[in-house]
C-alpha cells in the first residue's frame, strides 16, 4: 500500500545516505586491505597494553629515527600502563631544545613528562632534504588519516616483497603491495629480530607490525575506550527513556484513537 | 516534556501519574547529564594542568635582590634575602600578625624567600622586586593597586589583604636550583 | 487589574505577575499548549521538532568548541586535537558537533523531503516553504565553512574548490574570489573570516526559523491528507498530544545520533581530514561532506563552468517557485497517482546523484548525473506544471476526522472541491 512503500523508501533513503563517501584512488586501482584482528575492534574492543607498549618501543627505536608524533606528550604514555617513575625515565632520556634563557640564548635541557614527543627533524624542509626529497608524515593521527586504519597500516608493513614481473620501481623506490600507486619511498622499516622486548615476545614482522598498529591507533584515539564504554552506557539509558517515552505517548493517545 | 500534561491531568490514574513521574525523572536525569561534559570542558584541560613545574637557577641572584619566574601563568618572586631582613621577619610576635605564621614556616633555606607575587587583595601584583621599587612600610613589597604593606616574609601587615603573599610547592633539586611545582 | 496589563489566566500568581507585563506565559499556552493541530500526523511531522532541538545541540556544542579553538592556519588543526585529547570531552563536544552537523542534514532533507510529498508549500504556506528554503542555505553556508575550521586536507581543497565556483560569473568573479579569501589563495584571513562567520550565521538561523515558526502558526500545520481541519473535532491541543509524540521521536533520534557519535565518529568523514592542510599537494580524490553530494554531481554533470555553478544554485534556487511551479489544487501525493510516481522518481534521482557526487568524475557516473540532474529540474519545471492541468487526483477524504476515524474518502462525490480556500 501507500504508506508501506513510502517507509520502505525512506529507509532505503536513509541508508543511502549514510554509505560513506568512497575513498578509492581516481584513475587506480582498487587495492584491497585485508582485515587484520585487532584488539581494539568491535564495539567492546579495547587496547591491548602490553601490545601498544611494545608498539611505543618499536616507534621509540625504529620509526622516530625519522617520523614525529607532535601531537603526544611523554605524559600520554601513562595511559598504556606505564607508571609515572617510568614516563618520567623515558622523557629524560630525550634533549628537548627550551629556551631562550635570560642570555637569549637556547638552550636543551631533559624532556619531561610534559614534553611533547621530540621531532627528529626541526622542519618539514629538514626532514625531506634527510630522506631523498621524501617527507615521512607525522604519526601522531596517522590511524585517522588513511583509509583503513590500523588494518592499512598493518597492510602496509607486512607488504614489503619483490614487485611482480613487468614492474619496474623507480631509483630510491620500494615495491609494497598495498600501497597506493606500490612504490613507497619509505624502505621495509620491520625486520625480523630488530627489537628485543622485555617481556619476551619474538620480535617476528607479525607481531612488530601489529604491536606499533596497536600503538598508533591508539595514538590517534586516546579516547575510544572512554567513548565506547559511555556510549554503551547511553544507549541503554535511551533505550529505556525510548519504552518509557512510547508508553507514555500511548497512554495520552489512548483516548484519540 | 510530556509529564507535565496538564490538559490530561483530570483523568489520570495512579499508573498513569507513576508512569509520566518514571519518565519525566528519567529525562531529567538525562539532562543533567548532559550539561556536565559542558562545564567540566571549561576546567584546566590535561595539558594546562601538566605543564606545572619551572626551573630556576639561584646562583646569579646576589643577597637583597630578587628576581620573577613564571610559573602556571603566574609571577613568582625569589629573593635573596639579607640578615637584617631575615631577622626582621623573624623579630616579628604573631600577635602582630594579621594572618599569624612564623617565617620559618614560609621558607625552605635560608635566605631564599619564594612567593607567588599576586596580591591575596584583589589579583595585583605587588611592587617591590626591583630596588627603584617601594617596598612599603614594612620593607617587603607594596600592592600599588589599593595599598596593601608586606613584610620581609611576604606577610600581610598593613591594607586591605586578608592573607600573607602564598608559598608555592617548590623543592631544591640541587644547592642553587630549585623547581617550582 | 490595572488598565494597560495584560489580561493572564496563569495560576501561578509569581509568573501571572510576569505575565500580565510581558505575555511570553500566554504566548507559549496559546502556540505550543492548545494550539490546535491537525490529529493526523505521521512521524514524518517529527522532523520539525527534531531540527529545532539540532540547532540547539549544534549553538551549545559549538559555543563550547570555540572557547578552545584557534583560527590561525599554524594553529588550528593542532588545537582541534588538543580538544581532542586534552580538553575534558572535548571529544565528546567535537564530535557529537561534527556528527550533528550530518544529524542536522539528515533531519532537514526528511523534513524538506516530507514538504515536499504532502505539499506542505502549496498556498496559503508559500512564504513558510521559503523561509524554509532560506533556513537550508544558511545551514549549507554554516556546514561548509565549519568544515574548513579543522584546516585538514579536505577543509583547505574543499575551500578552494567552492570558493572558485564564485570565479565562473563574468566580470566580477574574480573580484569577489578575493573578496571572499582577504587574499590571493585560501589562507589564514580566509580561515578568520570563516570561523567569524561560522559563529555569526547559526544565529542567523536562529531568526530565521523564529520567522518560520511565526508563519506556521499563522496558517496551521499542513498534515498527511493535505485538507484544511474544519473544525475542533478534526484537530488536537498540541500539548500533550504532540509534544508527547515528539518527545517519543527525539529519544529514537538520540540514539541513532549516540551511536554514530559513541560508535562510528568518523564513519562519515574523511581521512584525508586528520592531514594537515598543504597548499602545496591536493589529494587524490577530493568529495566534500556527504550532505553536498547531490550539488557537486550536478556541477561535476554541466561541461560548461559558469553553467554548472548555474546549475547547482539553482537546483536549490527553484526551491523557492516551486509553489508557483506547482499549481494543482491537490496537496498530498496520496490523491495524486501520477504526481507521486514522478515524485518518487525525483527522490530516486537525488540519491543517485549522491551516490555520484561521491564518486569519482569518470564514467559511467558523468553520463548518470546528467541523467539524474536532467530529470531533476524537468521534475520542477516540467512535469509539475504539466501535472496540475492533466492529472486527475483522487477523491478527498470529506474531513480529517472522517478520515481517521473510519469514515474514509466518500465514495463518488465530494471530491470535486479539493481545497477550501485560495
Amino acid at each position: 500500500m501507500f504508506r508501506t512503500t513510502l517507509k520502505a523508501f525512506a529507509v532505503l533513503g536513509s541508508l543511502v545516505a549514510f554509505a560513506p563517501a568512497p575513498a578509492s584512488a581516481a584513475g587506480g586501482e582498487e587495492i584491497h586491505i585485508p582485515d587484520t584482528r585487532f584488539s581494539f575492534d568491535g564495539i567492546f574492543g579495547t587496547y591491548d597494553r602490553a601490545s601498544a607498549q611494545r608498539g611505543f618501543q618499536i616507534y621509540k627505536e625504529v620509526c622516530a629515527n625519522c617520523h614525529a608524533m607532535h601531537l603526544l606528550s611523554y605524559r600520554n604514555l601513562r595511559a598504556l600502563g606505564l607508571t609515572e617513575a617510568q614516563v618520567a625515565a623515558i622523557a629524560s632520556t630525550v634533549q628537548i631544545q627550551d629556551g631562550p634563557n635570560d642570555e637569549g640564548q637556547m638552550f636543551e635541557r631533559p624532556g619531561r613528562p610534559s614534553d611533547r614527543f621530540r621531532s627528529p627533524f626541526a622542519n618539514p624542509q629538514a626532514a625531506r632534504a634527510a630522506n631523498n626529497g621524501a617527507l615521512p608524515p607525522d604519526l601522531s593521527v596517522i590511524a585517522k588519516a588513511r583509509a583503513g586504519g590500523a588494518d592499512y597500516l598493518y597492510a602496509l608493513l607486512t607488504g614489503y616483497g619483490d614487485p611482480p614481473p613487468g614492474v619496474t620501481v623507480m631509483e630510491g623506490m620500494n615495491y609494497n603491495r598495498y600501497f597506493p600507486g606500490h612504490q613507497i619511498a619509505m624502505a621495509a622499516p620491520l625486520n625480523e629480530g630488530q627489537v628485543e622486548f622485555s617481556d619476551g615476545t619474538p620480535s617476528t614482522l607479525e607481531n612488530m607490525a601489529r604491536d606499533v598498529s596497536t600503538f598508533l591507533q591508539w595514538a590517534a584515539e586516546p579516547e575510544l575506550e572512554e567513548r565506547r564504554a559511555m556510549g554503551i552506557k547511553i544507549i541503554l539509558f535511551l533505550t529505556v527513556l525510548a519504552g518509557l517515552a512510547y508508553a507514555v505517548k500511548r497512554k495520552i493517545w489512548a483516548d484519540v484513537h | 516534556m510530556a509529564a507535565s500534561g496538564g490538559a490530561s491531568a483530570s483523568e489520570g490514574t495512579p499508573r498513569r501519574d507513576f508512569l509520566n513521574l518514571v519518565t519525566a525523572s528519567f529525562a531529567a536525569v538525562g539532562v543533567g547529564a548532559v550539561a556536565w561534559p559542558f562545564i567540566a570542558s571549561m576546567q584546566p584541560a590535561r595539558d594546562v594542568l601538566a605543564l606545572a613545574s619551572t626551573d630556576v637557577d639561584l646562583a646569579p641572584i646576589a643577597a637583597g635582590q630578587a628576581i620573577t619566574v613564571m610559573w602556571r601563568g603566574k609571577p613568582i618572586f625569589v629573593r635573596s634575602r639579607t640578615p637584617e631582613e631575615i631577622q626582621a621577619a623573624r623579630a616579628v610576635p604573631l600577635s602582630e600578625l594579621k594572618d599569624p605564621a612564623t617565617d620559618q614556616s614560609r621558607i625552605q633555606r635560608d635566605p631564599w624567600l619564594i612567593v607567588i607575587g599576586i596580591c591575596t587583595h584583589l589579583g595585583c601584583v605587588p611592587l617591590g622586586q626591583k630596588p627603584t621599587d617601594p617596598r612599603g612600610d614594612y620593607g617587603g613589597w607594596f600592592c600599588p593597586c589599593h595599598g596593601s604593606h608586606y613584610d620581609t616574609s611576604g606577610r600581610i601587615r598593613k591594607g586591605p589583604a586578608p592573607l600573607n603573599l602564598a608559598v608555592p610547592p617548590y623543592a631544591f633539586t640541587s644547592d642553587t636550583k630549585i623547581r617550582i611545582g | 487589574m490595572a488598565s494597560g496589563l495584560h489580561n493572564s489566566d496563569i495560576p501561578n500568581p509569581v509568573l501571572r505577575w510576569i505575565d500580565q507585563r510581558m505575555p511570553v506565559f500566554t504566548m507559549m499556552q496559546k502556540e505550543y499548549g492548545s494550539f490546535p493541530t491537525p490529529r493526523n500526523f505521521n512521524y514524518f511531522w517529527n522532523f520539525g521538532a527534531l531540527a529545532m532541538v539540532n540547532l540547539v545541540i549544534m549553538i551549545a556544542t559549538g559555543v563550547f568548541l570555540a572557547m578552545h579553538y584557534t583560527p590561525h592556519t599554524s594553529m588550528a588543526f593542532d588545537s582541534v586535537e588538543r580538544i581532542m585529547r586534552d580538553v575534558n570531552y572535548g571529544w565528546l563536544l567535537r564530535y557529537v558537533h561534527a556528527n550533528g552537523a550530518s544529524m542536522f542534514f539528515i533531519v532537514v532533507y526528511i523534513h524538506i523531503w516530507r514538504g515536499m510529498y504532502y505539499g506542505s508549500y502549496k498556498a496559503p504556506r508559500e512564504l513558510l516553504w521559503m523561509l524554509g528554503v532560506a533556513i537550508f542555505l544558511l545551514m549549507m553556508a554554516t556546514a561548509f565553512m565549519g568544515y574548513v575550521l579543522p584546516w585538514g586536507q579536505m577543509s583547505f581543497w574543499g575551500a578552494t574548490v567552492i570558493t572558485n565556483l564564485f570565479s565562473a560569473f563574468p566580470v566580477v568573479g574574480e573580484w569577489i574570489v578575493q573578496l571572499l579569501w582577504g587574499g590571493f589563495s585560501v589562507d589564514n584571513p580566509t580561515l578568520n573570516r570563516f570561523f567569524a562567520l561560522h559563529y555569526l550565521l547559526p544565529f542567523v538561523i536562529v531568526g530565521v526559523v523564529f520567522l518560520h515558526v511565526v508563519a506556521l502558526h499563522i496558517t496551521g500545520s499542513n498534515n498527511p491528507l493535505g485538507i484544511e481541519p474544519k473544525g475542533p473535532q478534526d484537530t488536537l491541543p498540541f500539548h500533550p498530544y504532540y509534544t508527547a509524540k515528539d518527545s517519543f521521536g527525539l529519544v529514537i533520534y538520540f540514539i541513532v545520533f549516540a551511536a554514530i557519535v559513541f560508535f562510528a565518529p568518523n564513519y562519515l568523514g574523511h581521512p584525508d581530514n586528520y592531514i594537515p592542510a598543504n597548499p602545496l599537494v591536493t589529494p587524490a580524490h577530493i568529495v566534500p561532506e556527504w550532505y553536498f553530494l547531490p550539488f557537486y554531481a550536478i556541477l561535476r554533470a554541466v561541461p560548461d563552468k559558469l553553467g554548472g555553478v548555474l546549475m547547482m544554485f539553482g537546483s536549490i534556487l527553484v526551491w523557492f517557485v516551486l509553489p508557483w511551479l506547482d499549481r494543482s489544487p491537490v496537496r498530498s501525493m496520496r490523491f495524486r497517482p501520477i504526481a507521486r510516481i514522478a515524485f518518487l522518481l525525483w527522490t530516486a534521482a537525488f540519491l543517485v546523484l549522491l551516490y555520484c557526487g561521491g564518486k569519482p568524475a569518470e564514467e559511467p557516473y558523468v553520463t548518470i548525473s546528467r541523467l539524474a540532474t536532467a530529470y531533476y529540474f524537468a521534475y520542477f519545471l516540467v512535469i509539475l506544471p504539466l501535472l496540475a492541468r492533466l492529472e486527475k487526483p483522487l477523491p478527498l477524504p470529506e474531513s480529517i476526522a472522517r478520515a481517521v476515524l473510519g469514515g474514509g474518502p466518500l465514495p463518488g462525490g465530494a471530491a470535486a472541491k479539493p481545497m477550501e480556500k485560495a
